[in-house]
This record gives C-alpha cells, sequence and structure tokens, in this order.
C-alpha cells in the first residue's frame, strides 16, 4: 500500500476523465486571473452600468418608485438647461489646474532639496509627509477653524504682518482659491513622494559628463535632470489630476453641501453629491456623474497620449 | 473538447454561484419571525435627545433584557445614511429619528415610514392626546400618523444681560428695537458684533421663517403656492439681510448654527437668535464664557407681531422594512411615557412634547427659567420653518438665496421674484 502511495504522489499520472486539472494547465492566465474579473465585474462593471441606466431615467427619492426613461434628457438638462452646471464645470477645472501646477512646482523644489543626503534627513521628510496622513475631513474643520475671519489664526498672522484681516473660506471670491491652498498643503507631500522616488533611479553619468563639460547647476537641471524625470512628473500629474478634480472631503467639510450660500466653491462632484442626497434626483445625478466621467476620461486620454509622444521625443 | 470543456466550466463556476448566492441570503435574512427579540436598533441624528437616549436605553435594557443599539450621526450625514439604507429596503435598523419637515412627506410616500396610527391610539394610558396638538398635527399626514414627537423647538432671543444692563438697554420686544440694540452694541474694532444668526443660504432658511411671519409672509399661501416676492417679504429678507451687514461678524454667509452659537458662546455677540434647544451649549461652562450673563427673550416683533416658529424638531419612527415593529414599538412607548418625557426635560434639559411635563414644575426646574415661560406662552406661534413641499432641499437653497443677497447688501427685490418664480415651478412640478 505504502509502495502504492509513494509511486503516485512521485509521479503523478493525469488519469482519464479528470480533465479539470489539464484545463486548469491549459488556461493558466484564465484561471488566475478570473477572481480579479469577478471583483472588477461586481465592484466596478455593475455600479457603472447601473449608474448608466439610471441616467436615462427619471429616477427620483426613492429608486424602488416607479420611474420612466427620459432617453438623454437628464444629460441635455445639465448642458443646456442648469444654470449651476458650467459654472461648476469651469470651478473644477480650475481648481484641478491650479492645484496641480502649484503641486508639481512645489513638489520638485522639494524634492530637489531633499535629494542630497544631510543630517536629520529622516526626521524632515517624516515631518514634511504629515499632511499626506491626516484624515482630510479633519483636515478641514481644522483649516476652517484657522481660517476662521473673526477669531481665526490666520487673521491675527495677517494682522501681525501688518495687513489687512481676509475673509478667506466665507469670502465669495476668496474661498476656492482658499481651498486650493488647503489641497497644495496636503497634497504636495505625495509629489515630492513620487518624485523622490524618481530622483533617485537617475543614473548620475550625464550629470557628472555634464560638469566635467562645465555646465552650471541650473543647465543640468533644465537639460538633464528634468528630461529624465519627465515620465515620473507625469505619473504624477496623472495621479494628482485624478484626485483634484474628484476632491469632495475638504469642500464638503468647509463649504457645505452646495459649496457655499452663492455655489462659490461648488464643483462637479459637490453638485452631484446635492443632486443625489440632497434633492433625491438619481436619475439627473447619474447623468452628472457619467458627464464628469467622461470629462475625465477625455484628459486622461488627452494626458495619456501627451506623455506617449513624450516618452518617444 | 468542447463538451468537457463547458463541463469543467461549470464545475469551476457552480461554487462561485452558490457562494454568491449565499451570501445574498445572508444579506437578506435580516427578517424572520421575531418571536423572542433580544436586540433592536435606533438611528438618530445628535440632539439633546439623543444623549438623554443613551441613559434610558440602558435602563430599557435592565428592566427588559433588550439591548437598544443607538448609531448617532450629524444631521446630513443621518439624512444619507437614512437614503442609502431605506433605498436598499435595509432592515437592520428597527426605529429612526427624523425631522418631520425634511423627510417625512418623502419618506411616508416612498414608503419607508411604518404607518403608526394604530400603535399610537392603541394604549390610553400612555395617552396621545397628552402630546402639544400642534406637535400631533406636525407628525400627521393625510390622517396616517408616522412617528411620536421626541423633540420641541422654539425661535427665542439668547442675549447678554449684562451688557443690555450696563449699557442701560431695555430688553429688545420689537426687531426695531433689536436692531437699535445691535447697533449700539457693535463694536467690530474689538472683535465684538451686535447679533450672531445663521447666514449660510440653506441653514438660515429656518431661522428667516420667524422674520417672515412676522412681516406678514409666509413661504406659500393657503393654496400652497410660492409668496416670496410679496412687499412682506421682502422687507423680512432686508430685514434679516441688514442685521446681519450691520453688525453680524465677518464671514456670516459661512454660518451654520454651530459656527454662529459659537461666537455667542464665546462672550463675542450680543445677541443671538435661533432655537430654544441649544440652550444647553450656552450652560456649559466647558464651551461657554456666558454660562452666567445668557438670558432669554420672545422672538421680537414685527410689524405683523411676535410669530416665531414652534416646531418639532425630532420624531422617533419605526422603518417599514423592520421585522421587529411590536418590539419598537414598546421601546417609542416606554421612551416616550410621561415619566421619561419628565426625566429628559429635568435631567438633560429636552423640551417635551408633552404638556403634563410642562406642567410638572419639578420636571421643568432644570429648563433655564426665562425659557420655560416662553415655552408655555405659545401663542401666535407658528407650527412650520420652511416651505412646504416634498423636495424641501432644493426650496430652501431657492429661498434661502434672496437672504443672502440681502446680507451683501445686492439687490433683494429682483432676487425675491427670482426666487419665487424658480420657487413656484418646484411646486408646479411637485403637483404634477
Amino acid at each position: 500500500m505504502t509502495t502504492t502511495s509513494q509511486t503516485s504522489y512521485l509521479a503523478p499520472k493525469p488519469r482519464r476523465g479528470t480533465g479539470l486539472t489539464t484545463w486548469i494547465d491549459r488556461h493558466l492566465k484564465l484561471v488566475f486571473t478570473a477572481p480579479a474579473i469577478a471583483f472588477v465585474a461586481i465592484l466596478i462593471v455593475f455600479p457603472i452600468a447601473y449608474t448608466v441606466f439610471l441616467s436615462f431615467t427619471d429616477s427620483a427619492s426613492s429608486v424602488t418608485r416607479p420611474f420612466r426613461f427620459v432617453g438623454l434628457d437628464n444629460y441635455a438638462r445639465w448642458l443646456t438647461d442648469f444654470e449651476r452646471f458650467w459654472p461648476a464645470t469651469g470651478r473644477t477645472a480650475y481648481f484641478t489646474v491650479t492645484a496641480l501646477v502649484v503641486e508639481l512646482v512645489l513638489g520638485l523644489a522639494i524634492a530637489l532639496l531633499l535629494r542630497k543626503t544631510f543630517r536629520g534627513q529622516g526626521l524632515v521628510r517624516v515631518f514634511i509627509l504629515l499632511p499626506l496622513v491626516a484624515t482630510p475631513v479633519a483636515v478641514g474643520m481644522m483649516w476652517l477653524l484657522i481660517f476662521e475671519p473673526s477669531i481665526g489664526f490666520a487673521n491675527v498672522f495677517m494682522k501681525s504682518l501688518g495687513l489687512g484681516p481676509q475673509l478667506w473660506l466665507s469670502g465669495t471670491d476668496t474661498a476656492l482659491n482658499t481651498l486650493i491652498f488647503i489641497d497644495v498643503w496636503q497634497w504636495t507631500p505625495m509629489v515630492v513622494l513620487i518624485l523622490l522616488a524618481g530622483l533617485s533611479t537617475l543614473p548620475e553619468e550625464p550629470d557628472e559628463a555634464a560638469r566635467v563639460d562645465g555646465a552650471n547647476a541650473w543647465q543640468r537641471f533644465v537639460h538633464i535632470t528634468l528630461p529624465l524625470l519627465m515620465p515620473t512628473i507625469a505619473a504624477a500629474a496623472i495621479l494628482r489630476s485624478i484626485d483634484a478634480m474628484k476632491t469632495f472631503d475638504i469642500i464638503y467639510a468647509t463649504k457645505g453641501r452646495t459649496g457655499g450660500s452663492n455655489n462659490e466653491a461648488e464643483t462637479l462632484n459637490m453638485l452631484a453629491y446635492n443632486e443625489s442626497f440632497g434633492n433625491s434626483q438619481y436619475g439627473s445625478a447619474a447623468a452628472l456623474l457619467m458627464l464628469f466621467l467622461l470629462f475625465i476620461v477625455i484628459i486622461l486620454t488627452a494626458l495619456t497620449i501627451l506623455r506617449t509622444k513624450g516618452n518617444r521625443a | 473538447m468542447i463538451t468537457r470543456t463547458r463541463r469543467t466550466r461549470f464545475a469551476l463556476a457552480a461554487p462561485l454561484v452558490l457562494a454568491l448566492a449565499a451570501s445574498m441570503t445572508a444579506c437578506s435574512s435580516g427578517g424572520g419571525d421575531s418571536e423572542e427579540v433580544t436586540d433592536l436598533t435606533l438611528i438618530a441624528a445628535n440632539s439633546p435627545w439623543t444623549e438623554g437616549l443613551k441613559t434610558l436605553a440602558a435602563e430599557y435594557e435592565d428592566e427588559t433584557d433588550i439591548k437598544v443599539n443607538l448609531e448617532f450621526y450629524g444631521n446630513e450625514q443621518l439624512n444619507d445614511t437614512l437614503k442609502v439604507k431605506l433605498n436598499a429596503q435595509s432592515s437592520d435598523f428597527d426605529m429612526y429619528g427624523y425631522q418631520v419637515q425634511d423627510v417625512m412627506r418623502e419618506f411616508s410616500r416612498n414608503g419607508w415610514l411604518a404607518d403608526m396610527t394604530e400603535y399610537v391610539e392603541s394604549d390610553a394610558e400612555w395617552n396621545w392626546e397628552d402630546f402639544q396638538q400642534s406637535a400631533r398635527d406636525a407628525v400627521t399626514l393625510d390622517d396616517t400618523v408616522y412617528g411620536v414627537p421626541v423633540m420641541t423647538e422654539r425661535h427665542v432671543m439668547y442675549y447678554r444681560a449684562d451688557l443690555l444692563e450696563a449699557a442701560g438697554i431695555a430688553v429688545p420686544t420689537t426687531l426695531k428695537e433689536l436692531d437699535a440694540a445691535a447697533a449700539k452694541l457693535n463694536d467690530p474694532d474689538n472683535g465684538f458684533y451686535g447679533i450672531a444668526m445663521r447666514g449660510a443660504k440653506v441653514p438660515l432658511v429656518t431661522q428667516f421663517s420667524s422674520f417672515l411671519y412676522s412681516y406678514g409672509g409666509d413661504f406659500q399661501d393657503k393654496d400652497g403656492n410660492a409668496t416670496v416676492d410679496t412687499p412682506e417679504a421682502k422687507e423680512a429678507y432686508a430685514a434679516y439681510g441688514s442685521l446681519l451687514k450691520n453688525y453680524g461678524p465677518p464671514g456670516a454667509t459661512n454660518m451654520g448654527w454651530p459656527e454662529a452659537s459659537a461666537i455667542f458662546a464665546q462672550g463675542n455677540a450680543a445677541f443671538y437668535l435661533d432655537a430654544d434647544s441649544q440652550a444647553y451649549t450656552f450652560l456649559d461652562p466647558a464651551s461657554s464664557a456666558v454660562v452666567d450673563t445668557v438670558a432669554y427673550g420672545a422672538f421680537p416683533a414685527g410689524p405683523a407681531g411676535s410669530h416665531p416658529y414652534s416646531i418639532v424638531p425630532q420624531t422617533v419612527g419605526i422603518n417599514e422594512f423592520s421585522t421587529k415593529k411590536d418590539a419598537a414599538w414598546d421601546f417609542i412607548k416606554w421612551v416616550t411615557s410621561e415619566e421619561n418625557s419628565k426625566v429628559l426635560l429635568s435631567e438633560e434639559t429636552v423640551p417635551s412634547a408633552r404638556d403634563s411635563a410642562w406642567a410638572d414644575d419639578a420636571a421643568t426646574a432644570g429648563f433655564p427659567a426665562g425659557l420655560v415661560e416662553i415655552v408655555r406662552n405659545s401663542e401666535g406661534t407658528v407650527g412650520h420653518d420652511r416651505p412646504q413641499l416634498e423636495k424641501v432641499a432644493l426650496a430652501r437653497e431657492i429661498v434661502g438665496g434672496p437672504a443672502i443677497t440681502a446680507i451683501e447688501g445686492g439687490d433683494v427685490d429682483a432676487v425675491a421674484e427670482k426666487a419665487n418664480t424658480d420657487f413656484q415651478t418646484l411646486l408646479d412640478g411637485e403637483q404634477k
């Protein structure tokens, strides 16, 4: 008995009739990716498909209430009728672009500073990364207190500099820029982190060669470091732009559901949230989210094309 | 080959399907019969009532062995949670606290609130009639009762007794006198303001309502049509706006009640007009610098008299999808009993909806003295503090707009007329 089992253990022979192992061997790719595909299908494809479905209906109040199919009506109304759509789109674009540019420039500068080894480097890095680990809503509440016009620290600070008080988050004209500042404060560290990783993989030879040839620091940065770092910068830009476009937490925490009394900080995400949870217009909110998704896809495609072209060049 | 592949595909798929089916059954099996209820779940928005509930729920467990799980949220978070869970027909909670005027119409039409008419009329000893008439009316829609009111709330004037006395100013009884008093005490250069009130578009609507009524207006007429462009309404908008514009703190348009009350609590404002249920925030030495100096006055009269709102901010209802409705009712009956209402009033300053609680001097002893008189004198009060329709959230955004214009010093008349048109369109859409 022992011999037999040992034999079969040592030399497993595919038995006739059980094609399962053979099938698995042949379709390893499919078998190993199946759980991931199922996961994506259930958690991503279904919700998106359901949102698309809802966007063609006038579903409101409760999804179990009877609703009608309205075709592209919801889309048409957002694009033409609803006066808050285009301003919100503009604000989303302004917020994303401004925050992204500032974060990339600042992030690159900080990453270059931190690149060289120095004493206390670990401590400085931890310190710089702190905003990144803070909870966004808590961050929003914290800045709301700091920027409170009558009792907040920001105006006390302004006063000590001899400058007049500002309304910051409370002002119609200043709210969005203040929010950009908060976003920059919180997310620049992530850009630093990505760019530091990119910088550490750059080859040193080109830089040394340029140094021997007499190039100064600025020339070496512009003609060597920056081009070599471009793919990393592009990756950071894509990651951050998606996040910035979707920003919700700090806006909600500081400006409430309508993005302020004059909707001064209402981005597309806020508008969709208000339409869905405030006004219970699920069909209309779904259409808005699909439009938003479309915008993101268009922008990302453009960025990816630019990146590929850049890589080829 | 094809057959075998197919068979093995089935073999692979079968466990997955089974697992899915099992998990789905698990999700939907909140039910079964409820012979032996061992626990109940109540979700609600934070309020003085929910504070008191923590102690009472423990007592209930001692008495009945039924554990009452409590989950508390902020107002908006509760609203979102309820919408998500009830859209999914969830039975994982049995009772919920809600704001009648915000959601009762919508939720009852969605079939999300259990009909409690028979429950409330079933027990003479518990005595539904003891609840204030206005409170009972508030939770009744088309002759159906959808909840039990657990708190009431009136618009009052909080003021700094010490400052008024020092300046020789009498307690204002009209909005004109309030304006003059606020002007006199306003000292923005030293970070002190005449008045603090809500100034953010949506939150301010409920507090603006008393101004509107006291100027002789309302959000809608008897037929339910929009009336926020009447001369009375325009004057009311202008009055509300000018108080905040001239004597309010900077950044008022970003303030809900937490921000505005904080300014008063820190001793930086002379007047604060808001709901009486916030009295406890000024009486807690940990967060208030005005514990000994805050006093209470009735809502000042406008040209049409003093007509503050008097509403039911918190109601407890039963989830239509709950499988433990009877047990839930038993708990609601117990927690809203005459005795427990008095306990909540005296120990947690929860403004009760029961007449018997207010008539009991021992129960009201813990409630700020000046406020008890205001509560007992309900003459001229109005039972709603926001537009009456299903899409309340949208309506609040619309009718709040002119107040923002007034605070910012813009053309109120034009904005009020546009708001009225938008509001009427919304009302028309709902009647279809």
